[in-house]
This record gives structure tokens, sequence and C-alpha cells, in this order.
């Protein structure tokens, strides 16, 4: 359970946002609101400890993340407006790492079946700079599958994805969230998730 | 899922820097030809005159072993900040400073090591002997992973900057100064007959307090810059 309590936070001189509160539950999702500059990314940010609140507090399962620590990093995927996919490295290789990093060891069939469902077959073992953007998302996006994180925080995930890719990444998510998890997400498209409504927060 | 021990961790870190640096050669090849043109540009403009050569050869190899660590630096960690691996470093579910010593340890044997294995070669240049310049190789060995070290302190503070490259060269150079200082004491001390064993105790005294410190101030410094 993910508790946000009267968080506020600020850019620079410039409060984004104050007196946030919201309570996220297992198999919830919320989706994040807002104009361009809106404080969409610093709130993902916040949630994951990059930058640190102003006021107020966010806490899991009770407990509050800043006294968790290392401990709350097992329990998120992040993934933000960058890929973090090294180019050098295959999409294979890209995979492993990160997973490998959350104490994850994968076999390279698991690996090869992730990518095969999000289409990138026959693009396994290439250097990710010879991708597409779209491409080199939907590797970042593999994460997903391969992850044992219960809360995604998700800032724009549909960016440079093709009608199918998203279609995927629905379908992604409603199983994520129907094993009991939970998903926090930032877009400008309008998600549809089957059976589940998408609780929605707008910034101003 | 298996829990990842910090030596675990450690390890990753390590052998996934070392396969990035493998891709890019030329990153690991660019320090050593720097360090070994800088070198070999000193007898051409002092002179072939081999007292004098003896005798500056310690505090050459030294400052151009400063330098060409100063240059891979910058590299440390801009380019995982750039794309995005930076933060996921940081969601791992050990402490950053882990993650940090990886990346040093990593940036120390592409861009330290090959410089210690290339120093004796160059020595020779220099007409060192075979003990003064077996002190040097040591000394090296002890100094430059603290010029990894406290490099990654300035790397992780000035991350993001623009021209941080220069501004990077400007922090670290000043604290490396004890390890220059104590690097070629060791040297000149064995080439007058004297015992190096105080110098070099320092020097190891410095890697052990860098190795404690280190990871930890640059993991601040990491968090500092990505906010």
């Amino acid at each position: 359970m993910l508790e946000v309590s009267n968080l506020a936070c600020s850019r620079g001189d410039q409060r984004l946002f104050s007196g946030l509160s919201f309570v996220l539950h297992p198999g919830q999702i919320m989706q994040v609101q807002g104009e361009n500059g809106s404080g969409k990314t610093t709130l993902l940010r916040t949630l994951c400890g990059f930058v640190s609140a102003d006021e107020g507090y966010v806490a899991w399962n009770g407990a509050q993340v800043a006294s968790l620590g290392d401990a709350f990093h097992a329990q998120i995927l992040y993934l933000g407006h960058l890929n973090a996919i090294k180019d050098d490295l295959s999409a294979l290789e890209n995979l492993k790492i990160s997973a490998a990093f959350s104490g994850i060891t994968l076999q390279d069939a698991t690996v090869k079946s992730a990518l095969r469902r999000l289409g990138l077959k026959g693009r396994e073992l290439l250097p990710c700079k010879v991708l597409s953007q779209g491409q080199r998302r939907r590797v970042a996006l593999a994460r997903l599958l391969v992850s044992d994180a219960r809360l995604w925080i998700l800032d724009e995930p549909l960016a440079a994805l093709d009608v199918r890719a998203v279609a995927l990444i629905q379908e992604l998510i409603a199983e994520h969230l129907s094993s009991g998890g939970m998903a926090i997400f930032t877009t400008h498209q309008p998600l549809q998730i089957d059976s589940m409504t998408v609780r929605t927060l707008a910034l101003s | 899922m298996k829990e990842l021990t910090l030596f675990g961790m450690l390890k990753l870190v390590v052998q996934r820097d070392m396969t990035l640096a493998m891709r890019r050669r030329a990153d690991v090849l660019t320090t050593l030809i720097f360090f070994v043109m800088v070198v070999s540009l000193f007898p051409l403009g002092v002179g072939p005159e081999m007292e004098m050569l003896r005798k500056i050869a310690p505090g050459v190899l030294w400052v151009a072993a400063l330098l060409a660590s100063m240059l891979s630096l910058g590299r440390l960690f801009s380019a995982d900040h750039q794309d995005g691996t930076l933060e996921q470093l940081m969601l791992t579910p050990q402490p950053l400073a882990v993650v940090v010593l990886g990346k040093i340890i990593a940036h120390w044997m592409v861009s330290g090591l090959p410089l210690v294995l290339i120093a004796p070669v160059l020595g020779i240049q220099f007409d060192m002997r075979m003990e003064t310049l077996g002190i040097l190789i040591l000394g090296l060995l002890l100094g430059t992973p603290v010029l990894s070290m406290i490099g990654g302190i300035g790397a992780a503070l000035t991350l993001g900057l623009r021209g941080g490259g220069v501004l990077l060269s400007l922090l670290v150079l000043p604290l490396c100064i004890p390890i220059l200082i104590f690097g070629t004491a060791a040297v000149d001390a064995v080439a007058s007959g004297l015992s190096p064993v105080s110098h070099l105790s320092l020097l190891g005294a410095l890697l052990v307090l860098a190795l404690t410190f280190a990871p930890w101030v640059a993991a601040q410094a990491l968090r500092i810059s990505m906010e």
C-alpha cells in the first residue's frame, strides 16, 4: 500500500504542488494528469526518493519510505523519460543486467520470450544503438515483464510507441494489477485498462 | 527472488562497467596514449642528459599519471547519467555507496591499472634503475586507486554541470597533491639510499582512508546532483 500524505514539492523557488494526499491499494492504478511543467515527473521522482519533499511524507505499507531506505527500492520499478538502456549493449544484455541489479538472475530463454512478446524478435542480440526510438522504448518496457516489483512508477510509458504496443502495455498493466500490483503513471494519451477504473490525480 | 549480497552487487557493477569499457576500447586507449605521450615529451624537451632525466623521472611519471587520470574522470558518472541508467542504479536494493565503489574500481581497472603496467617501460626512457622502478610501480599501484576515489567524489559533485570537465580538474587536482608528494618521495628515498617504507605506508594509509570514506561521500554527492 502506497500512502502519500500532505506532500509538497518545489523546483527552484517555484512551488509545484502542496497538500497532496492519496492512498494506492494493491490492484489499483492511478494516472497523474496536468499540463507541462505542473510537476508530474517531480511527483514520480519524489515517490522514488530522487527528490526530497518540502513537506509531507511517502509511506509504504505503513512505514515511511525515508526510514525504509534501500529496502523500498526492491518494491518499485521506475521507468523514466530516459530509457535507461546502454547503447553499446544488446537488448538481451541490457535486460539481464537491469534484472540482476534487482536481484533476479534471468535465463536467456526468459529474456528472449519477454523481448519477443514486445515485438523485438530477431533484434535481441543487436546493439541497442541500431534500434529505432520506439524499439528502444520497447526494450525498456520489457523490464515490466521480468520484474517482480509491486509498484510500477511509469513516466510517459507510451511515448514513441505505436498502437499495437500501446495495447500490449495496457494488457501488461492489467496483468500486473490483477496479481495485486500497483501502478502510478503519467501520460497524455488515454489509457484503457480492462475491468479496472483508472483513478486520476490532477495537478495544476 | 534471491537476495543480492553486498559483494555480489559490487561484482555486478564492476562486470557491467568492464563490459561497457571493452565495447568502447578507444576511450581506454586515449588515456593510455595521453600518458605515454606526455611522459615521452620530457626527454625530448629537456635533452638527453642522463643525470637530469633520472632526477626528474618520478615527478614526470607521477604528474603525467595524475593528468591522465583526470581525462577519463568526467565519464565516470556522466555516461550513465545521460542515458538514465544512473537513476536505475540508484534504485537498486543495495546502498548506493556499493554501486559507486564498484564503478570506481572498474574505472581504475581501465584507466589506472594500464598506466601502472606501462610505467616501467617509460621509466627506462629516463634511465631509471631497477630498484627505483620497482618502488615507482609500487607507489603507483597504491596511489592511482586513491586518485580514482578522490576523482569519483569530484565527478559526482560536478555531474550534469556545463563545463564540468575543467571544474572537475580544478577541484580534484589540489586534493591529489599528498599522493604526488609521497609517491615521488618514495622513489627519491630509494635513489638516495634511504628506506621508502614510510612514504609507501602513508600512501597505503591514504588508500585505506579513501576506500572507507570516498564511496560514501561520492554517493551523497550523487544524490545531491540528481535532485
